[in-house]
């Protein structure tokens, strides 16, 4: 089954003919995800990498019934093209751009109405489910196909976790970055939820990192009503407060969004939570033999 | 990105927001100068660094007469002013701010953030200002009245603000309004990430004053925000993070003696981290972001190594778009031109890993090659405690 994406997913690229876009493009297709082509107002009519270009998400939608939307274009623009995937119906927006000003996605959060279409990012990896689908920039490779979801604010991080479970003969359901950016469209626990009624995902990794209090909902409610096990990391353990840590979001300010208080929030509500970020893949297989 | 006081002082006089008379100064000359021109009785001196607590460190003082202001500012300029946020060293001041004292009957708060949760801007007014308003809101969180704003801020909404604030009589309130309304035209205008005015007074004839005032404003938006360019004070900054940040590398310098290279600001986080669990110290945050080419490796390295209390280098590259063979080029190049001595542990996994690896083995050049993160941070540390 996995989550959000899967062989059922027909992919758009949004900014396809920038370098970016060209470039993950190509290696979603190489992965065998289907890909149906890509919009860059102005190039409409024209091929690119043997795909169809479109003016617009709406045109592209209409010839191509495209059901998730992939977007590299420029940060400055990048709030525009959410909303105009919104608009034209896709139910699935994947923003992999960084940099997008926080009143911009004051306003496309704002405007979204999640049922109908849902943001994953932006500022994130996007997402991969193994042997099915790759909508994002995570590498294929490292990846296997399982019973683990992965659910996570980084990049790099989010690979070294999923290496980790796949060397150890694990493999994943559906790899999903949520983003680094402080507004988000996918929280933690819209994903745990997905991963809750996945009848295919065993187990659950999270990772965190500092600021703002998305670990801390996500605590609430896992003790709530999640029932899977989750191994948990949060990053910027030793990180300086005030100081913003590489993601926009990454930041303790006023004392507040440390990674001692996530921590502490996670194992209160079960969550098997590693001190080390090389212990991921070792606790969750010693988690599951419980 | 922040300015100083005096800068978001002129930007909310631009906003028609009532601000103490006053003056920028460089000079103890310039100071005299402006405080006889303010002709008050009391003029207040505040230094201008980006940091808070000035007051508590002794960065704000009070003189009668412009000879005194004069003999005041020449002990601030040049001063290294320490406060709770600027660290044992302290922040050189080379700006004064010369305002008029006021006489104050209350100091208010007033500040307007970005609320995470509600996915928009908060605004927080209270009638408890011109104290710690963190302490404030964990001890008294009801004297704190929060209300999420939209660009449109509502006359109700703003009534219901300025009514928190207790105003004297109805002439005060109608001020609180319009001033409440000016700060988020101003925020929203602006791309502010934080507006916090503490105090805002009501003085002695009953009128409202932005006492102090701190705006930041979101670096991502600053593309579009021109204007505030020449803002920017560079001396505030760390030379490493301004050098680092003209090469698109995303550098914090800190304490410790391991310098460290990562792709990817929340593994470079979990690089610090596991640093420390493996009993040492990182030197600094270092995100090369991730389509490094070889070029800003060598910048990158160049940058860590300028760092005199970097002892050993770690390098944990987690190689997805940035291809591990690519980095290892950088690196055998940099260590080469830069002549690099101390010890360098290197763990890279993920796309071309074996080609890379190849290509340290091959360069003759002694690069510590390990193969987890966890082996990484431990042999680092060693080698950074015998080097």
């Amino acid at each position: 089954m996995a989550i959000l994406i899967d062989s059922d997913t027909r992919l758009l690229v949004q900014g396809l003919t920038g370098r970016e876009g060209t470039f993950h493009a190509k290696q979603a297709i190489a992965y065998g995800t289907t890909v149906v082509g890509g919009v860059t107002p102005g190039k409409g009519g024209t091929t690119h990498e043997g795909l169809p270009v479109f003016d617009t998400v709406a045109q592209a939608v209409e010839m191509t019934r495209a059901n998730t939307s992939l977007v590299f274009v420029p940060p400055r623009f990048a709030a525009d093209a959410v909303l105009e995937a919104a608009s034209a119906g896709v139910p699935l927006v994947v923003c992999i751009s960084e940099g997008i000003p926080t009143l911009d996605m004051v306003r496309v959060l704002g405007a979204l109405d999640p049922t109908a279409s849902r943001l994953v990012g932006p500022n994130c990896p996007g997402l991969i489910s193994p042997g099915l689908s790759k909508a994002g920039i995570i590498p294929g490779h490292i990846c296997q196909k399982g019973r683990i979801g992965v659910v996570s604010r980084s990049g790099t991080l989010t690979y070294e976790a999923v290496h980790q479970v796949t060397e150890l003969g694990l493999g994943q359901s559906t790899c999903i970055g949520i983003g680094g950016d402080p507004l988000i469209g996918t929280s933690f626990i819209d994903a745990l939820r997905l991963f809750a009624e996945d009848s295919q995902t065993d187990a659950v990794i999270l990772i965190g990192e500092i600021g703002g209090t998305a670990e801390e909902e996500a605590a609430a409610y896992i003790k709530d009503s999640f029932r899977k096990p989750i191994v948990g990391f949060i990053a910027g353990q030793t990180a300086p407060p005030s100081r913003r840590m590489g993601h926009a979001g990454a930041i303790i300010s006023g004392g507040k969004g440390t990674a001692v208080e996530k921590m502490d929030a996670l194992v209160s509500a079960g969550v098997h939570v590693v001190e080390s970020p090389g212990d991921l893949g070792a606790e969750m297989v010693r988690v599951l033999s419980l | 990105m922040k300015i100083h006081e005096y800068q978001a002082k002129e930007l909310l006089k631009r906003y028609g927001v009532p601000i103490p008379n006053g003056g920028v100064v460089f000079t103890s000359a310039e100071a005299r100068k402006v405080a006889e021109g303010l002709g008050a009785d009391v003029v207040v001196i505040k230094a201008q660094i980006h940091a808070g607590g000035r007051g508590k460190g002794g960065g704000v003082r009070l003189a009668r007469g412009s000879a005194e202001a004069e003999k005041i500012a020449e002990e601030l300029l040049g001063m290294q002013l320490v406060t709770l946020q600027t660290g044992s060293e302290g922040r050189k001041v080379s700006r004064l701010l010369v305002e008029e004292g006021v006489d104050i009957k209350r100091e208010l708060y007033l500040g307007e953030v970005l609320d995470r949760v509600a996915s928009c801007p908060l605004m927080m007014v209270s009638t408890a200002g011109g104290v710690d308003i963190e302490q404030v809101a964990a001890d008294k969180p009801r004297l704190i009245k929060r209300q999420n704003v939209s660009s449109e801020l509502t006359v109700d909404q703003a009534r219901s603000l300025a009514e928190a604030l207790k105003p004297d009589d109805d002439k005060q309130c109608a001020e609180a309004i319009e001033l409440i309304r000016k700060l988020n035209k101003l925020f929203w205008e602006n791309d502010v990430s934080l507006l916090e005015i503490n105090p805002l007074v009501v003085t002695r004839n009953g009128r409202l004053l932005a006492l102090d005032a701190k705006i930041n404003f979101d670096d991502s938006a600053l593309f579009r925000q021109k204007h505030l360019a020449n803002l920017r004070d560079l001396a505030e900054e760390e030379p490493l993070e301004i050098e680092a940040s003209k090469h698109s590398l995303k550098y914090i310098k800190l304490d410790g003696t391991i310098g460290c290279m990562v792709n990817g600001a929340g593994l470079a986080m979990a690089t610090m981290d596991i640093i420390k669990l493996a009993g040492g110290e990182a030197a600094n945050f270092l995100d090369v972001g991730g389509g490094a080419n070889a070029d800003q490796i060598r910048n990158a390295f160049k940058i860590l190594l300028s760092d005199e209390n970097v002892k050993a280098v770690f390098i944990n590259i987690f190689g997805g778009i940035l291809r591990c063979d690519v980095l290892a080029e950088g690196v055998i190049n940099a260590v080469r031109d830069l002549d690099v001595a101390m010890p360098v542990v290197i763990r890279m996994e993920g796309t071309n890993v074996k080609k890379g690896r190849e290509m340290l083995q091959a360069s003759g050049l002694n690069f510590t090659t390990v193969d987890t993160m966890a082996q990484a941070a431990d042999r680092v540390v060693g080698l950074a405690q015998t080097h």
